[in-house]
Order: structure tokens, then sequence, then C-alpha cells
């Protein structure tokens, strides 16, 4: 990277913006701080920042609509802060457009890992001929090639599908929502068993141990996050 | 002696219901024509002009000029228009009435009966409820109307009035002023057309209005205010006790029968009871004969108790073989000084035969007084008419070949035996029809048994002439002998079978209490009355019960379907408001499809029954579901004061909860909080002069410390929200994935420990709530960690158990304190160890969500060691068809 990311950071409160000034502009990254939504929205319209860290639970304005709002003119990345147990609300935020979310509480090394997941996807989305790795798994989404330790898996097409969409995505949370609309289309959207069913089906076939997942993992009530060597 | 504490509280009641309700007061006169209408509007115009809103409901003018004149000026309501059967009347507009709420409000005539198609039967009922609905009435009414006096009136005049009303409507009227007029002026006016247009004028001097009547009615009406003032007296002496004495009260006991009598006799009573300042009460003693009287009897005795009901009286119905000593039984029990019986008609013969009541009465009675009241000689006693079902063919071809099997059998011995003898035969025949058929039929047996006898076996034989005259003894004697036995037997066969209808009846009513009692919803318990009520009365029943604004809706009922027209809610609405019965057979909208009975009575009314069609014809019939609507009236109220009480324990709990989690929390949130201010103000203050070491570990412990505490909260969260009932999300899942899903989630806990994960692949999808159950399976797998050696193996092993999946947590570590398998789900229940940090909520949680999900948790121990938790969860219905996987 040729100069240290910009991220702007929308939080009311105080004790969490020290802490993650000291940590984040501590060297990788400068931070642009804001206690309010109607500033945030200002200062990323102004700054163009690499990457939102937006807080849900803003008291001037509702997360969502923020999210929306800086989706209709922009890509940045958005990682959103949340309490625990508020699956809805983050449901919310996800299908509204942003790209990852963080539980509070929440340990440093957490944050950071997801904001340069984000930084890097954004930086060079995988296009044409890129192939992903997973552990033993490799996919190449040219060839339609799926290698588990070095020898073909063959997939159904919905698998396929799937995978593909989960791999677009690798490393950030995709709600069923997004994944039924992607792989089957708008129809469908009430067949959230079918979603879970064709997940185990490519677990059993990719993992190592189905039941102890460790590329695709499940966000229970929220949905999927494929983990890839790229973006741990 | 003080006034009696349950007589002080009726009075209360009595008193608190008056403030809401209305006043009414009743110009009463001694015939009409004494100007009672006229005095009404008089005193209505000194109310108006006084600044009252006064409406005139209805008055009847009949064509005086004066009582006319003084309608003017006063607001008039209008009279509803109602047809029946093509004749249209108009009528009092009771809706109208209670819509316009007017302040004082006159009714005139409140003997009248309403045309069919009003609400109510009687006027005065129309009247009773405006009173109730806080409209003060004023209303006329003639002496010769009240129950009470009517068959002396019926006596004296020779006219028989039939729009009568019950005396307590008079008693409860809280002004009554009596219009009089001596007879001389009433028939001046009458002469003068002031009371009627001269030609009707004409005819009713000649019946009615002679002065030996007005006279007598006079004397009538005079004495019932003076009782009316007496009793005010006596009232106001005991409220200020003026009295020294408390009156004792006497007991006076009525005996009725099934007489067209009883409800002379109950009148007679009732005076008998006003004048001696009595309680009365009116007993129906049952014998075993009772269930052969016909059922136009029957009726008459229940309507004679009904109207003892009605003119303030209690009923009771006795058992007993003998009516004198049941009287006299109750009589003692009850502290009764007086018996009123009726003087029984009759032929000398029969009561010499079978006794009379009164002679055994007089015989027995002791202390207690008798009274004899004649009855009405000129009516005689309607002869005791052969009831029952006409038998079946059957039974008289059985019994005609009975008859000739005797023959037959005569015939054949007739050489042997003499001819007496024979008639033994023909009486065991007579005998065992007697025993079969009904009673008709072995009457006829016997008659035939007779001639058969007589033609067959007296010489000269085949032909009814008789040479011995001796014979003709022996002919009288086997009749007698033969209907005595068909009269007897039929009368025990009857008898028994009354006995197994009584005992079915009670045998049912045992049932209903028993299985409502174990109920304790009430809609449960209104949906089991209204299914057991319908099949013993074989008619439709439903049962209504009120919103939380006591509105009754056709929609909250205990039937899938209605079989009532939707236009009767408001019968219901009625029914419920007022607390009394409607609809068929009922004074009230007898019109109805259905006879509507409140549960309970007022104020405290849980609902109303409604049972269509006929099914409740018959006074008994009636009399029974009185019975079972009250038993359902019981059980709705023990269910809402369970629901009640169930509400009061839900919060003490909450309540106890709530402490103890403070006793415990308190603890655990200030353990953690302690070691991280420690922490943190240390390096804030020496963070200088620590070094790195020491400076790490300080840091590393406030972040250990913070974790457990976030632990803490979640779990208090968690434990809240499913307290608070937080809804259960289902969704068809994989097992697997949920498993998955909590072992990442627990990765780091999970270190450097083998982790033997057993799922079979052929696993249903489960209907499961997946984040409430991942958080059930992290409690468990950090509740194994926490109690085991660092390194030690956590197994999982789920299969399918039937309709449900199971799922094992099994640890090597010490196992659960023996005996404690069970509360170990209980919340703020800790691990023996007592060092281990935990609010003591995780497995509460689990045990809360399992619970939530219907499924089931247990601990055990480990064979070879080791503790196992087991998950048992219903699958949830059938899977959905899972996508092909091909």
């Amino acid at each position: 990277m040729l100069s240290t990311p910009e991220l702007l950071l929308i939080e009311d409160d105080p004790g969490i913006r020290r802490f993650l000034r000291a940590s984040l502009a501590a060297g990788q990254y400068r931070l642009c701080e804001c206690e309010t939504g109607q500033d945030g929205l200002a200062q990323a319209a102004a700054r163009q920042p690499e990457l939102i860290i937006l807080d849900l639970g803003l008291p001037d304005m509702d997360g969502v609509a923020l999210i929306r709002q800086v989706r209709s003119w922009s890509q940045i990345p958005i990682i959103v802060l949340s309490a625990q147990g508020q699956e809805s609300v983050k449901i919310a935020a996800l299908d509204a457009g942003a790209d990852d979310f963080v539980s509070k509480p929440f340990a440093v090394g957490e944050l950071t890992a997801r904001i340069r997941a984000a930084l890097r996807r954004s930086a060079g989305l995988p296009g044409g001929g890129q192939i992903f790795r997973a552990g033993r798994i490799e996919v190449d989404l040219d060839k339609r090639v799926v290698l588990a330790d070095g020898e073909e898996v063959h997939l159904t097409p919905i698998e396929f599908k799937l995978l593909r969409v989960l791999v677009r995505h690798a490393g950030r949370v995709i709600t069923q929502r997004q994944l039924l609309n992607e792989v089957w289309g708008p129809h469908h959207m009430e067949q959230a068993h079918y979603l879970r069913v064709y997940m185990a089906q490519l677990r059993r076939k990719l993992e190592v141990e189905p039941a102890r997942p460790r590329h695709f993992l499940t966000e229970p009530g929220v949905g999927y996050r494929l983990v890839g060597d790229l973006a741990c | 002696m003080r006034p009696d504490p349950e007589e002080l509280l009726r009075r209360a009641e009595a008193e608190d219901r008056q403030q809401t309700r209305g006043k009414f007061k009743v110009f009463f006169g001694s015939s009409p024509g004494v100007g009672k209408t006229y005095a009404m509007l008089e005193a209505a115009h000194r109310q108006r002009e006084a600044g009252r809103d006064v409406v005139v409901g209805l008055v009847e003018t009949h064509q005086r000029a004066e009582t006319g004149a003084l309608l003017a000026g006063l607001e008039l309501l209008p009279r509803r228009p109602v047809t029946h059967r093509g004749i249209t009347t108009e009528e009092f507009d009771l809706d109208g009435a209670l819509a316009r709420h007017p302040d004082l409000l006159l009714v005139d005539e409140l003997a009248h009966t309403n045309a069919p198609g009003c609400r109510h039967v009687k006027r005065w009922q129309d009247v009773r409820e405006l009173v109730e609905a806080g409209i003060n009435v004023y209303t006329t009414l003639n002496v010769q109307h009240l129950d009470s006096v009517n068959d002396i009136v019926a006596q004296v005049t020779g006219v028989i009035v039939r729009e009568t009303l019950p005396d307590a409507v008079l008693d409860e009227a809280d002004e009554v002023e009596l219009v009089d007029l001596p007879a001389g002026e009433l028939l001046a006016r009458l002469a003068a057309g002031q009371v009627y247009v001269p030609e009707q004028a004409k005819r009713a001097r000649e019946s009615f209005f002679r002065e030996g009547n007005l006279n007598a009615l006079r004397e009538l009406a005079l004495r019932r205010t003076a009782d009316r003032v007496d009793a005010q007296m006596r009232n106001y002496r005991r409220d200020h006790a003026i009295d020294a004495t408390w009156p004792v009260t006497e007991r006076i006991l009525v005996c009725i029968g099934p007489s067209p009598f009883a409800a002379k006799l109950v009148r007679a009573a009732k005076r008998l009871a006003d004048r001696w300042q009595a309680e009365w009460i009116v007993a129906f003693v049952e014998t075993p004969g009772y269930a052969t009287l016909s059922e136009e009897r029957r009726t008459s005795l229940l309507s004679a108790l009904r109207l003892a009901e009605q003119l303030g009286g209690r009923t009771v119905t006795l058992t007993g073989t003998r009516v004198a000593d049941a009287l006299l039984q109750y009589a003692r029990s009850k502290n009764v000084s007086k018996i009123v019986i009726g003087k029984q008609a009759g032929p000398l013969w029969r009561r010499l035969w079978r006794g009379s009541v009164l002679d055994d009465l007089i015989e027995l009675s002791g202390e207690v007084e008798i009274y004899a009241i004649s009855g009405d000689l000129g009516a005689p006693e309607p002869a005791l008419a052969v009831v029952g079902p006409r038998p079946p063919w059957p039974q008289w071809a059985g019994a005609a070949t009975a008859v000739a099997l005797c023959t037959l059998v005569s015939l054949l011995l007739r050489p042997a035996l003499a001819p007496t003898n024979l008639a033994m035969i023909y009486l065991l025949g007579v005998t065992v029809v007697a025993m079969r058929c009904a009673r008709r039929v072995s009457f006829m047996a016997a008659f035939l048994s007779v001639a058969a006898f007589d033609f067959f076996c007296i010489p000269p034989y085949l032909n009814f002439s008789v040479n011995d005259y001796e014979y003709l003894l022996t002919f009288a004697v086997m009749l007698t002998v033969g209907l005595c036995i068909s009269g007897l037997t039929a009368r025990v066969r009857q008898q028994a079978e009354h006995a197994v209808e009584r005992e079915s009846q009670t045998q049912a009513l045992y049932q209903f209490t028993r299985e409502l009692g174990g109920e304790t919803r009430r809609f449960e318990v209104a949906r089991l009355a209204g299914r057991i009520i319908g099949d013993i009365f074989s008619a439709p029943v439903v049962i209504f019960l009120p919103d939380e604004a006591g509105r009754i809706s056709l929609k909250r009922r205990t039937t899938e379907q209605l079989p009532l027209p939707a236009s009767e809610e408001g019968i219901a609405q009625w029914v419920f408001d007022h607390g009394e019965r409607a609809g068929q057979g009922e004074d009230t909208l007898p019109g109805a499809s259905a006879t509507y009975l409140p549960l309970g009575t007022a104020p405290r009314v849980h609902g109303v029954l409604a049972i269509l069609g006929e099914a409740v014809r018959l006074p008994e019939r009636r009399h029974l579901l009185e019975v079972f609507a009250g038993q359902t009236a019981l059980a709705l109220e023990r269910a809402t004061s369970g629901a009640a009480a169930a509400e009061v324990a839900r919060r003490m709990e909450a309540e106890q909860m709530r402490n103890s989690l403070l006793a415990a929390v308190s603890h655990d949130l200030r353990t953690p909080l302690a070691s991280i201010t420690g922490a943190a103000t240390s390096l804030l203050a020496h963070g200088e002069g620590f070094d790195e070491g020491t400076r790490r570990g300080l840091l590393e412990d406030i972040a250990e410390e913070a974790a457990r505490l976030g632990r803490l909260v979640n779990n208090l969260l968690e434990m809240s929200r499913l307290e608070s009932g937080a809804e259960v999300k289902r969704g068809w899942h994989p097992l697997e994935e949920i498993v998955g899903a909590a072992l990442t989630h627990l990765d780091h806990r999970l270190a450097g420990r083998a982790v033997k994960v057993d799922l079979p692949p052929d696993l249903p999808l489960v209907s499961v709530d997946d984040v409430l159950l991942e958080q059930v399976l992290i409690n468990l797998f950090e509740n194994a960690v926490k109690y085991t050696p660092a390194g030690s193996p956590v197994d999982l092993v789920a299969g399918r158990e039937g309709d449900a999946v199971s799922l094992e947590i099994l640890d090597r570590g010490p196992g659960w304190p023996p005996g404690e398998e069970r509360r170990v789900f209980d919340k703020f229940f800790r691990g023996p160890a007592g060092n281990q940090p935990g609010a003591g909520l995780g497995l509460a949680i689990c045990r809360a969500v399992i619970a939530a999900h219907g499924g089931a948790i247990e601990a055990r121990n480990r064979e070879g060691g080791g503790a196992v938790v087991k998950v048992t969860l219903p699958i949830g219905g059938v899977p959905p068809e899972s996508p092909s996987l091909a």
C-alpha cells in the first residue's frame, strides 16, 4: 500500500473512540472521528475515506439509514459495531450494504483483522483469473474447477453457484437473504432451509471436519462467512 | 339482642345498589278511575317545574279529557309499533327510553302485558330494567293486579284478573302513594262520564263497579298500603335501634302437592306469612309416586313452586316415603313453628284407604302448629291418569298369549283340579304379565283371565253363564287380586325406573363436577361444560365468555359452528349484563331460538349458556339445567380465581428471583470489577515503575476479567430475555450447522482438548431457534470446560429417538455432585468447588431454552467417570421437503 489509509470512525462513546484511536492511529491507519451520524455523512462525502467504522447505536440517526445513504453514492467498505444479541439489526445493516460487523464488546485484534480483510477486498476485488484458496481448498471460478487436497471435487450446479457467491464475498458475512436472492433468485426467499441443506453439503464435500468447520462458517441468526487464506 | 350481622350486610348491599339505581314510585289505587294517572301527571308537572328532566314514556288517558289536558307541556316519548301476526299495536319503547335516559320517566299501568315481540313479557320488567339503568320512574298500579290478592279479588268481584305481577315489585318500590277515592265518589265520577265514555261506563257499572266490589277493593288497597307503612316503621325502628328487642322471626312451612290448588295455597301462605311477619318456606315432598304423575300436574306443581319464589318465599323439595314424616323432620331441623297445609278434598273412602297427610301431621306434630286451609271444593280432583307411553303391540299380544297359555294348561288340568285352583294358574299368568308389561296391558290380562276362567273352567263350559253363584265371589277376588298385582308391580317397576333415572342424573352431575374440577383454564372449562351439557340434554349448547371489557361476542364461543342466529348476540349480552334468564320459555324475549342462562349471579356473571330448541321445555329439565349451569359457574369462578392465584405466585417468584439474582450477582459482578479497577489504577499510579512483565500481567488480568464480566452480563441478559417470554424464532436447521457454529465460537476455549463429534449423517432437520440452541451448546461446552481438568476430552453424540433428536455432551471430569443431578439446572446453582466464577445461570438458561422448545434436559454421571448432559428436542413437525441434492 502506497499511503496510510484513512478510516472514518462514527461513534458517540468517547471511551471506545479513545481506545480505537490509540490502537488504530498508532501505526497503519489515519483516523477521522465523528460523534454524530450527520457529521459522519458529511465527512464521508468530503474526505472519501477508504473504510467506515460505524456504531449502530447513534443518538441522532438510524445507523441502517446512514448505510443506505452512503451506499447511494459509494462502495466504501463499512464495518458496523453492534451490541450482541441484536441479530435483526445486524441483518438489516448487512442487507443495507454493510460489509461486516463486530459485536460489542470486542477485542481490538478482532476489529483490525476485519478492517484488513475489508481493505484487501476493496483494493483488489476478485476478478477474472484469480484463484481462491482456503486451507486445502482451491477454487478456480473461471474454469469451474474445485480442488480439495489437489483432487477435483464434483459439485452440483447449485452447489457451485452457492460457492461462487461465497467466494466473491469471501471474508465478509453474507445474510441468508442475500444468498437466497443470488443463488435461487427473488422468488425463493422463504426457503431458508434449502440454503442450510446446501451449505451442509458443501461442508461435507470440502471441510475436513464438517461439524467443526474452518472455512464455511455460520453466523447464527445472521448468515454465512467464507474464510479463505487471503482474508485472514 | 343485637342486629344480625348478615342482615346488616344485606341491608348495606341493598343500599349500595340503591346508589346507582333509579328510584321508582308507584301511584297505587283500588280500582280504575280513582285518579292514579291524574295524580302521577300532576306530580310530574311539579317535578318539571322544579327543574327536573321529565319525559312521558307512556300514559293511557282512556280518553279522559282532564287527564289528556295534563299531558300538555310534557315531552312525550314516541311509541314503538309492534307487529305480531299482522296486527300492529303501539307499545312502550324501552330502548328509546334507555337511550333518551331522562331524569324522570312516566310509565302508566305497571301490570300491563306487552305485545309479543317486545323484549319483556310484562311491563314491570321494563320498569325494573329502567330503574336498574339509573332512571327514576313514576308508574301506576291497581290492587287487583297483585299476585297475592289475585284470588281474593276473583272471589269478591267474580272477575278474574289475568294481568298480574309479583308482590315483590311493589315491595321494591321506593315510594308508594295511595290514590284513594271513596266508593260513592267513584261511582259518581263514573256516572258523570269522567271515568269511561258513557257506553263503556254503563257496562262497567253493571259488572265490576258495584259498590260492594269497590269497597272490598278499597279495603285491600288500604290494607296493603298500611302493611307497607307498618314495615317501613319497623325498618326505621330497627335501623335506628329504637326497638330494644329484636323480633324473633317465625318460620312457617307450607306443604303443597301436585294439585291445581297449590297456587292458591301458596298465595294464602304468603298472606299469612306477611301477617305473622314470618319467613316462609314452601315444601314439596317427592314421594315414590311422583314419577307416576302426569306431565300436566308436574308442571302445575313446579309453577306453584315458582310462584312461591316470585312472592318472596323459599322453596325446597323433600324426599320421603311418607309426606308427614319428611315434613316434620325438615320442620324440626329448621325450627319451623307452623305448618300450613291444604285440606284434602276427595271422597271419604279414599282418605280412609290411603290415609291423609293432615291426619298424620296432626297425630305426629307435637309442638309444631298445624294450619289447614280449605281447598277449592268446587274444582273436582282430576282423575288419576294412567300415564306412560302407549305400550307397544307385542306387549298386548304377549299378554293375550299368556292368558291363552293359562287356558290351555287349565283345560289339561281341568279333570284333575278343582276350578278354584285353576284360578291360581290364571293369577300366575297375570303376575308374569305384570312383571314384564305396562300397567294397561296387565289390567287387560286380569280382565281377560277372569273371562277365560269363567268361559273355560266353570261349568257350564264354553259359556259365560254360571251355575253355582259361589263362583261370583271367586271372580271378584280373582279380579281384585289380579288388578292389585298389576298395579303394585307396575308401581314398583316405575319407582325403580325413576330411581335409576335419578341415579343417572346424580351420576352425570358428579361426573360433570369432577371433570370440570380438573380443568383450570376458563375457556377449557366452558368448552368442556358446553359439550357435556349438550350431551346430557341432547341439544346444541353454546357457552359465551365475555372479553375483558365485559362484552359478549358470538365470536368468543365454545363451538366451531354457531347454532344461533347472529342477531341474538344482544340477548346473550342482556342476560350477561342483568344476570337473568331470557329466551325460550322465559318471560324475557320468549321468541328467541334458544334459552339463555347466566352463569353465576349478578354482579359476578362469568358467561352465558345458550341451549337450543325445546330441550328444556319441561320444568324438571329446566331445573336440572340450572343445577348444571350453577356448577359451571362455580368451575369458572374457580378457574378465574385460580388464574389470579397463579399470577400472584408468578409475581412472587419473579420477586424472589430478583432478590436472589441481586444476591448472587453482586458478588460475581464485584469480583472482576475489583480486579479491573485495582489493576488499572495501579498501572495509572505506578505504571512507569513496573517492569515489563508486571505491567503485562496486570493488563492481561484486566482483559481476562473483562471477558468474564462480559460473559456474566450476557448470561444475565439472556436469562431475563427468556424469563420475559422471549419468542422462539423457529426455523428448520441441520443440527450439524448449529453444533459447528458453537464449536467455532469456542475455538479458543477448547484449545488443547480432544473434541469428538458424532453426528449421524442422516439426522433430520429440526425446527429450532438456531441462536438460542447455539447458546445452549456454548453454555454446555463452557460448563464442561470449566469443571474439567485442562486437556481432558469433551464429546458430543447426537442421535434420533422417534420424533425427537437427542444431543449428549460428555466429559471426563469429576461428574455431578451425587444427588444434585436435577438441581444443577436451577437458577444460581453453583458447582461444589465454589471457586469457579459464574452466577449459576448457564445451565438454567439451557433448561429455559429447551423447555421453550418443548424438549427435555437432564444430567447424569458417566460410566467410568465424568458428567453427561442430555438434551432431547422434538423434531417439531414434519420437516419440509429437502431439495434434491443430485
